[in-house]
């Protein structure tokens, strides 16, 4: 480090060590870790999940679970001022004063049962001698500072009657209310939609802006880090990779993990689209509605429609992608289609044969034709009970004698690219990757037809994220299946779909080829959705801004 | 809210219906006559006519049912076969006991189990938090006549602190009255300290790893702030469920620390009344008991609406 530059550097981490446990051998989080915020400048910590990124603002923080994690060397410094020495009464002085942080979870970081007004107030009352009236309005005026509406109601309500980006504001207002000199955001947008995500990107530049705050922005999302990073730190296995200017590493990265971290961003730019093919039509939904009624013993029934008039048609080996933001209805339409929940209205015909109305034991027959995988891995796959058996407990229910059953697991998983001795483990001894391999071998036991994939991805690193991709690719050439893909990011979106349908509240708003509705959107909301989504001026993977991508093929 | 108060008292009606149904029905539908059944074998057929005729037994079914609803409404629960005496007034002087006992218990252990187990949960894995277990353990597994004899023989008997046994009413004064509940309150209190404790600490050890305690501990706040005005909050539903059960079954009969304290509570009467088979009484006794039952979920469910906003009503 330079002493010349030093003068406006808000953190200085150096040779940080982060060990499991006290003990000198103990595994090491963090490992020799250094990096540098200056004032007014945003240092966007990137890396996959397990790199040390959260371990890292927490230490500085000084939020560690205690005697679990251990800093043992090194140094963080908050304006020259040493942290892992000092005692906890000083700690806590420093939280909200000087460094502040905000978490990626709106919904749980706020406590449920006190007013959020109360909540920013607590830190007012903790850090200052302000009067009551004085804090009030010291706090209106940061909930307006942060753009939220309404801020004489939002000030008495509580978490729950909040939207999530609202709750994230009010988490910033908490952190930004005494002007601390660092802020540290972990992963502050990933939860949110992307429309929202834009709003509160826009919001931390701002406000960073106005107050020449230091912000140490967290995220694993390279498109989040080109809308927001001055300068950007790779982490990989708690080692610090790269360091640069956010041009430089996106441009020239020097290292090969940065290279195959960028590499592995899907393009917004949709895949070559494929031939149209006459293949027979496997799925189709008619005018399907999904409406949820809320009965009271005395008041009025509300109806509340998560899904209305939807219609879409799959035909065998392609790939139909439903687009969408949280509560548009894409889960509600793919769970009506298998038949998880029943719609309340409408028709789904799955190979040639209406099953909307069937009955549970009439339509069990069906059922092994259509196949689900969800979203998170690690809770969708039962903790105890073997790989094998969760892949060929469905076989064996459709009549496969069991030694024939675990035999066809077997060739699954080989299918999926797994060793064939993960028959016999456990869901617990694999990765989040491995994972989503073993409920895509379990879906495929049953030969379905169609494969309904709700956000299988989402919840997986992006190196992780384009392997499973390209397996489900390699997968629908060798079997020829129909895939139902439902996903929120349209970069994913863009590279395994044929055809997209948008939602928005419970309806299609656009449908068509993933190539015209993704380049060439008709509709505002669909245009809305690609110009949220965060770097979509960049293409990653070629290492250069989209602007010139368009120059070179011209 | 007074809205849903209303409309959750009013939905207690048709359960104690039901529970009236059953008590009334328990008579009727057991085998062979009921008035012999109640006047036992050696009774006359005098006895057996009036005893016939007091209870309308000679009415068709449903009127039977209508009349004796009629007058439990009127607080008329019958008459005792063994002392002859209306129900009412012997349950009346023994709900002063039970209530008395049963409140303090419920304070007492309270104040003792809930700060304990908020320190077990903060200091969660430490010999403190074994110390809390180890005690929970204990409360738990000694039987409560022991504790009570124990107690007796320390602060009664050999200290002479307190009278070994018997009990005064409030009315005649408070010393005379604390002093005499107070070991039968220490004695309960041990297995319901157990109990609380270790709700508090395994609620508030889910709680504690929730992310608006990292958000509260950001923000620099003190950690008994933390741990009081974050934690405890979130953690007391489930708290509040054991601290309500308990306390009905604490109000419907502590059979045993009643006899070695020799209180003239309800328990004791409910076990007199059922080894004597006098049935009005343990009619009357059943259909107390789930009238403290409903009450007190109601309360609970109200208590849950005002620590829980989310909980809707």
């Amino acid at each position: 480090m330079t002493t010349t530059s030093s003068s406006n550097v808000v953190l200085d981490i150096n040779n940080l060590v982060v060990g499991l446990g006290r003990k000198a051998d103990a595994h090491r989080i963090i490992d020799d870790l250094s990096l540098q915020v200056r004032e007014g400048e945003t240092l966007c910590l990137v890396g996959e999940s397990g790199s040390g990124k959260s371990v890292t603002s927490l230490t500085t923080m000084g939020l560690l679970q205690k005697g679990t994690l251990v800093p043992s060397g090194g140094s963080v410094k908050l304006v020259g001022e040493e942290l892992l020495t000092a005692t906890d009464r000083r700690l806590r002085q420093l939280r909200a004063t000087r460094m502040a942080m905000i978490f990626q979870e709106p919904m749980t970081a706020l406590n449920p049962v006190v007013p959020v007004g109360r909540q920013i107030d607590e830190v007012l009352r903790a850090h200052t001698d302000l009067d009551a009236r004085a804090r009030r309005q010291k706090i209106l005026a940061m909930m307006e500072h942060v753009r939220l509406p309404d801020v004489q109601r939002i000030f008495s309500s509580y978490p729950h009657r909040l939207s999530g980006g609202q709750r994230q504001r009010i988490m910033i207002a908490m952190a930004l209310v005494l002007e601390p000199k660092l802020l540290i955001a972990d992963e502050p947008t990933t939860a949110l939609d992307v429309t929202t995500q834009k709003q509160i990107l826009t919001l931390i530049r701002d406000l960073q802006r106005d107050h020449g705050t230091a912000v140490l922005f967290i995220t694993h999302d390279m498109g989040v880090v080109a809308e927001i990073a001055d300068r950007v730190a790779v982490m990989r296995h708690g080692r610090l990779v790269e360091t640069g200017q956010l041009q430089d590493v996106l441009r020239n990265p020097t290292m090969e993990y940065t290279r195959n971290l960028l590499s592995a961003v899907p393009s917004l730019v949709p895949r070559a689209p494929r031939p149209e093919t006459k293949e027979p039509v496997v799925l189709e939904a008619n005018e399907l509605s999904k409406v949820y009624r809320e009965r009271s013993l005395y008041g009025k029934a509300r109806e509340v429609a998560a899904a209305s008039n939807v219609t879409l048609t799959l035909r065998k080996g392609r790939t139909l992608g439903i687009v969408g933001e949280s509560g548009s209805g894409k889960s509600t339409v793919a769970r009506c289609i298998v038949r998880l929940i029943d719609p309340t209205s409408g028709g789904v015909r799955l190979v040639g044969r209406e099953i909307s109305d069937l009955s549970r034991r009439l339509l069990q027959p069906h059922r092994q034709k259509i196949q689900i995988i969800f979203q998170d891995p690690y809770r969708s796959l039962n903790p105890r009970v073997t790989v094998g058996e969760s892949i060929a407990e469905g076989p064996v229910n459709y009549g496969m004698p069991r030694k024939d059953a675990l035999a066809r697991a077997r060739e699954l998983l080989e299918l999926v690219h797994l060793p064939p001795d993960a028959i016999s483990r456990y869901p617990h001894q694999f990765s989040g990757g491995q994972r989503q391999r073993i409920a895509i071998a379990r879906a495929l036991a049953l030969d379905p037809d169609v494969l309904v994939a709700d956000e299988a991805v989402s919840a997986l690193d992006v190196s992780v994220q384009a392997q499973v991709l390209n397996l489900l690719d390699e997968i629908q050439r060798r079997l020829g299946i129909a895939l139902l893909f439902i996903t929120h990011d349209l970069r994913v979106a863009a590279q395994i779909c044929d055809d997209v349908a948008v939602m928005q509240h419970g309806r299609v708003v656009e449908q068509g080829p993933a190539a015209e509705v993704l380049t060439n959107p008709q509709q505002a909301y669909t245009r809305a959705l690609l110009e949220a989504a965060p770097g979509r001026g960049w293409d990653f993977a070629n290492f250069r801004p989209v602007s010139e991508c368009i120059v070179a093929t011209a | 809210m007074i809205g849903y108060l209303i409309r959750r008292i009013l939905a207690a009606v048709p359960v104690m219906g039901v529970v009236a149904l059953f008590v009334f029905l328990l008579l009727r539908l057991t085998p062979g006559d009921p008035a012999a059944i109640l006047a036992g074998d050696n009774a006359t057929p005098e006895q057996l006519d009036r005893i016939r005729t007091s209870l309308g037994l000679n009415e068709p079914i449903y009127i039977q049912f209508y009349t004796w609803v009629a007058k439990l409404l009127h607080g008329d629960l019958g008459v005792s076969l063994i002392s002859n005496k209306p129900i009412l007034e012997m349950i009346g002087p023994r709900l002063e006991p039970s209530i008395s006992v049963a409140l303090a218990t419920m304070i007492l252990s309270i104040l003792v189990a809930v700060p304990l187990g908020v320190i077990a949960a903060w200091k969660h894995g430490t010999w403190i938090d074994r110390c809390v277990m180890g005690l929970s353990v204990l409360g738990f597994s000694v039987p409560v006549f022991v504790i009570g004899y124990v107690l007796i023989q320390v602060f009664a008997i050999d200290l002479r602190w307190v009278p070994v046994q018997g009990f005064k009413s409030i009315s005649a004064g408070f010393g005379p009255f604390f002093e005499r509940i107070i070991l039968p309150t220490c004695t309960l209190s041990f297995i319901y300290v157990a109990l609380i404790a270790r709700m508090t600490r395994a609620s508030m050890l889910d709680v504690l790893g929730e992310d608006y305690v990292r958000t509260a501990r950001a923000k620099g706040i003190s950690e008994t702030g933390v741990l009081l005005r974050h934690a405890l909050r979130n953690a007391a539903v489930p708290v509040i469920t054991v601290i309500g059960s308990g306390f009905a079954l604490l109000i419907s009969g502590v059979v045993v620390t009643e006899s070695v304290f020799n209180l003239p509570g309800i328990g004791r009467l409910t076990v007199d009344a059922v080894l004597a088979r006098d049935y009005p009484v343990i009619q009357a006794m059943i259909l107390l008991t789930s009238g403290i039952y409903v009450a007190v979920n109601l309360l609970i469910d109200l208590a849950y609406t005002l620590l829980d906003p989310r909980i809707r009503y």
